[in-house]
């Protein structure tokens, strides 16, 4: 058989797209911990550092990293509540297609929200510079 | 268990009593972090914003109650355990010459007793000023 990438490899459509989208996510969310971790032990090893690190995560440029980070985080854990609930009923498996898509809905109902609060510096004075805010 | 294969992120392993370990590992640290990482992700974004956060801010007003340095150690422990094990599949599953697997898998738990220590470290360490 000649090989090719697991990544291509997979079954296709809804159950192939879920879990590729899980394990970048993954390995996205577990690079931001590494780093977290290290920041977060700065503040007891050099907290001048860390507030220099602290002024990057408010910035423009971070608030949008944190918004990826944020949605790699809900949608990983609601993709995994997934796999949960198939794991343990596996009747379900017969909708997980709707399974897949209600996780949608509600990354969209939360995540959107979630988003708009994040980047609350970046479209405020926006709205304030048009006279609207 | 023909069916659940289609849509299963991984089918439950079964024969080797380690890797069932770390299938429901996955699973019971996954549930955890799904209240404890959104709580915390939500704390630290929603309630208050990455501008208000300075070393003093951590120091003073987020880690001076003890409840919750437990819940950011909890959710350390939870972290690194089903990050690690989730990337010990990923080299599992891409990295094929046994000798760079090794290697790899040794780097990766290097990596995860650094991130234990110095975590629970600055946890532990850190001065409780306006302790309640």
């Amino acid at each position: 058989m000649t090989r090719v990438p697991t990544l291509l490899r997979y079954r296709g459509r809804e159950g192939m797209l879920a879990w590729a989208f899980h394990r970048i996510s993954g390995i996205g969310i577990f690079a931001f911990v590494v780093l977290h971790v290290v920041d977060i032990y700065l503040v007891g090893g050099n907290p001048e550092l860390y507030d220099e690190v602290l002024d990057f995560y408010a910035s423009v440029p971070g608030r949008l990293l944190e918004v990826v980070l944020g949605a790699a985080l809900l949608y990983h854990a609601l993709n995994g509540l997934r796999i949960i609930i198939i794991d343990l009923w596996p009747r379900m498996t017969v909708y997980h297609r709707a399974l897949w898509w209600g996780s949608w809905v509600i990354f969209i109902l939360l995540g959107v929200p979630g988003a708009l609060i994040i980047l609350r510096p970046v479209w405020l004075p926006l709205l304030q510079g048009l006279g609207l805010g | 268990m023909s069916i659940s294969r289609y849509s299963r992120a991984r089918v439950r392993p079964s024969g080797s009593r380690r890797e069932v370990f770390y299938w429901y590992l996955m699973r019971i640290t996954g549930l955890m972090l799904f209240v404890l990482a959104l709580a915390h992700f939500s704390i630290l974004h929603f309630i208050w914003d990455p501008a208000e956060q300075t070393a003093e801010f951590v120091i003073n007003e987020r880690w001076n109650r003890l409840f919750w340095r437990g819940f950011d150690w909890l959710l350390l422990m939870m972290v690194l355990f089903h990050g690690f094990i989730g990337m010990r599949t990923v080299v599992l599953d891409y990295i094929r010459p046994p000798r760079w697997r090794t290697l790899l898998l040794w780097l990766l738990y290097g990596l995860a007793v650094v991130l234990f220590v110095i975590g629970t470290q600055v946890i532990v360490t850190l001065p409780l000023s306006g302790a309640e």
